[in-house]
């Protein structure tokens, strides 16, 4: 039984924090909503080889484990830093799973080049379709359509709020087949019929794209469905662990004005109201760090439990850095809902994420359907 | 990570295993179908399994083995409670004397008194007690009022009243927390006490619940004569000891509420079992978000199991697990009944006991206030609340706070 980081991942944490606390990346998390420029980290993500996290040994890549690359974008998370990761990393862990492309792969793992996953949901206990997420409203559209031949495929469809689609290189595209099988697609960015037309809602340290595909020709990758799924949760795990990052720092903010701040002659961190506010988020924090290990370990040693266990950490993170962004805000009284205090870019992170890769609402959904179609077997 | 046994406690689980094969059949059964219905004679039957697995080697893994124990770890006991949840037998009966007042013998209790209760405890052949709370002491343990004077000859005489008392009806012994000088302030006046509960003056009398079961009791003490050879730890010295037991409490809950039957698969096959319910957004909805809950506690048990591997004990952010466990499982209960309807209210239905014990179970080993206060100070480093007992002697502290009700009214 050893269910805490080892030494190394503990390394990898404290090197992540480091690197990135050189980079003011608060103010630029105004500053793009200001209408300046999204302060980019992707050099700096190469220089500590962040890109081929995922990626084999035999490839470039770190050849580390999901879970290292969630302890990264926590810390990624912690400080709202823009790195294109979230879309980049599941697409390296398909296509490394395909084992093929290896100059590509190399490529992508050094982040010369930069890859998206344009990804669907896979089926569930009710549901026997691959969905992608829509432009807009409740309605889940169908995943992209293809025609097989060989290995060519021309893909027709589209994938909206793509993470990291705009300026990624390669598109690895989750697409359905003429027999319905779901199927691993790559395309390039800049192939014809490909548009990737990039979006900026709410937060603006996100990068997102909606990609349409209209006869857009891609190769087909030796990659069984399940990796499409697994670098479906994957998503769901990354965008966990960014989430429980910002829960972090977002604590120890309110944690450390909560017993500077007096009223009545007191603390104001000494009243139970505020307390035991700050206590949940404390709470909610942990039990999303529990399902973050759980969803790290299940991934590599057991996983049949990796949808359950990604969705389960995305719902309890998700909803933690709800609370602990509302929490931040509200200990800080007023001042915490002006556009100079950093509490309205950790409450901008927690709404916009919410909202992506199939919204919380899937994710919890994916959690009962797991369990009730267990139960039922 | 890894969630495997490393090839020693593989062994050892399966040693535990094969001896539970073999004697499962010997096993009583208490709970469901077929189960024993008289009281007294449930109680003898689970007291002669209790014998079976100390013989075994079963009880008291963690004890040192000069008092009977196997001298093994925290993981060793967690592979026996596993074991035994898998054989499907029930455990020992005496799980607080064992888990919880034994230990804080072995660390506070004289040579003597180690030799003459432990064996007995760890047998079943004497139930123990625990007689900490108090009608008007709780979440403020040290505020209890039960008092034990000192005698001429050495002896004591105790009076008062305890209360949620699990096992009092047919225990030997209790640990009883107990005021032996009242003029200084209240942590400082406050002594450990072995009661036998056969002793004169001891009145055991039932408390139902909602559940209408009466799974604890009140305990009555009017001029019980006790031996100096009865206390535990030091005279006025008693908090500490106290504190021992509660850290043992901490403990045995630390495993998370898994063991006490509060997981997402049990409640997933309750409603797994209505095809209505399986396709309803709403009942989907509720059940994600509560069996998010309950995988997050399993999944922590096994970081707190981790701390314990590594001889780390662990903190009172460990009692944040039973505000999780507690909620996610009255929202299963609430969950349930509203797919089933009126009818999981049936007297005999597991769910109706499930609703009826999770409010009471809210309160049990301290309250979510008190467990969020302790989080917030001990652990998130949050100022405490002013309090108005400080430094003040318990017998003076009843008239400060009268006149604070008075100042505020």
């Amino acid at each position: 039984m050893n269910f805490e980081l080892s030494d190394e991942q503990r390394a990898l944490q404290e090197a992540a924090r480091g690197a990135l606390s050189r980079h003011k990346t608060l103010e630029a998390a105004r500053d793009a909503l200001d209408g300046g420029e999204r302060l980019d980290l992707w050099d700096m993500a190469r220089e500590v080889g962040w890109p081929g996290l995922l990626v084999s040994e035999e490839h470039g890549g770190a050849g580390l484990g999901g879970l290292d690359a969630m302890l990264v974008l926590a810390e990624c998370g912690r400080v709202l830093a823009s790195v294109p990761l979230l879309g980049h990393v599941p697409a390296t862990a398909v296509l490394d799973a395909a084992g093929s492309h290896a100059e590509l792969l190399s490529a992508l793992a050094d982040g010369e080049r930069r890859a998206a996953f344009a990804g669907a949901q896979p089926p569930g206990d009710l549901s026997q379709e691959w969905t992608a997420d829509p432009r807009r409203g409740h309605a889940r559209v169908p995943a992209p359509r293809a025609e097989v031949d060989g290995d060519a495929a021309v893909v027709t469809g589209e994938v909206a709020w793509v993470p990291d689609a705009p300026g990624a290189d390669v598109l690895v595209v989750a697409v359905v087949d003429a027999d319905g099988a779901a199927r691993a697609v790559l395309v390039d960015a800049g192939a014809q019929g490909v548009t990737v037309e990039p979006v900026v809602r709410y937060d603006a340290t996100r990068l997102l794209g909606h990609v349409r595909l209209d006869g857009a020709r891609g190769e087909v990758l030796a990659a069984a469905d399940t990796e499409l799924a697994a670098a479906w949760y994957l998503g769901q795990g990354l965008l966990a662990a960014e989430s429980l990052g910002a829960v972090e720092r977002a604590l120890e903010v309110s944690v450390e004005y909560a017993k500077e701040r007096f009223t009545f002659g007191r603390a104001i961190g000494s009243y139970q109201a505020v307390k035991h506010a700050l206590v949940e988020v404390l709470r909610r924090q942990e039990n999303a760090r529990s399902l973050m290990y759980y969803a790290g370990w299940a991934r590599q040693d057991a996983p049949a439990e990796f949808p359950l266990a990604a969705s389960a950490a995305r719902v309890a993170a998700g909803r933690a850095l709800d609370f602990a962004a509302r929490e931040l805000i509200s200990v800080h009284g007023g001042i915490g809902a002006t556009w100079e205090h950093d509490a309205p870019y950790y409450f901008r992170r927690a709404q916009l994420s919410r909202r992506l890769l199939g919204g919380m609402g899937s994710a919890t959904d994916r959690v009962a359907g797991e369990l009730l179609g267990q139960a039922a077997a | 990570m890894d969630l495997n046994d490393t090839p020693q406690q593989a062994e050892y689980r399966a040693k535990v295993r094969s001896w539970l094969e073999e004697h499962k059949h010997e096993a009583p059964v208490l709970q469901g179908e077929g189960a024993i219905e008289d009281e007294h004679e449930a109680v003898e039957a689970h007291r002669a399994w209790q014998r079976k697995l100390a013989e075994a080697g079963l009880t008291g893994v963690t004890w040192p083995t000069e008092y009977g124990g196997q001298g093994l770890g925290p993981l060793e006991q967690v592979i026996v409670n596993q074991e035994i949840s898998r054989a499907g037998v029930p455990g020992i009966l005496d799980a607080i004397g064992v888990g919880m007042l034994g230990p804080t013998i072995i660390a506070h209790g004289t040579e003597e008194q180690k030799q003459r209760y432990l064996a007995a405890m760890l047998h079943g052949d004497e139930v123990w007690c625990q007689l900490f709370s108090e009608p008007a002491a709780g979440s403020d343990l040290a505020g209890i009022q039960s008092r034990a004077k000192p005698q001429d000859d050495g002896s004591w005489v105790l009076n008062g009243q305890k209360v949620w008392t699990t096992n009092a009806q047919f225990a030997s012994f209790g640990l009883l927390l107990a005021r032996t000088d009242p003029d200084v302030p209240k942590h400082k006046g406050l002594t450990m006490f072995i009661v036998p509960m056969d002793a004169e003056g001891v009145t055991v009398r039932g408390l139902r619940q909602i559940t209408g079961d009466a799974e604890f009791n009140e305990v009555f003490f009017d001029d019980v004569a006790l031996d100096p050879d009865l206390v535990v730890g030091p005279v006025n010295g008693g908090w500490g000891t106290a504190l021992t037991t509660l850290m043992f409490e901490r403990l045995t809950i630390g495993g998370g509420g898994e063991g006490m039957g509060y997981r997402a698969d049990r409640f997933a096959r309750a409603l797994a079992s209505d095809p209505a319910a399986v396709r309803d957004p709403e009942v989907r909805k509720r059940f994600g978000e509560l069996a998010t809950d309950l995988l997050a506690l399993r999944f922590t048990g096994y970081r707190i199991l981790t701390a314990l591997q590594r001889g780390q004990i662990p903190g009172p952010e460990a009692g944040m697990g039973k505000v999780t466990v507690v909620n996610a499982a009255v929202a299963a209960g609430d969950l349930i009944a509203d797919v089933i309807g009126p009818d999981a209210f049936s007297l005999d239905d597991e769910w109706n006991y499930l609703i009826s014990f999770l409010p009471g179970l809210k309160s049990a080993g301290g309250t979510e206030e008190i467990l969020r206060n302790t989080v917030g100070e001990r652990v998130l480093g949050l100022p405490p609340e002013p309090r108005l007992d400080k430094g003040i002697p318990f017998s003076e502290l009843r008239d400060k706070e009268r006149e604070a009700a008075g100042a505020s009214a």
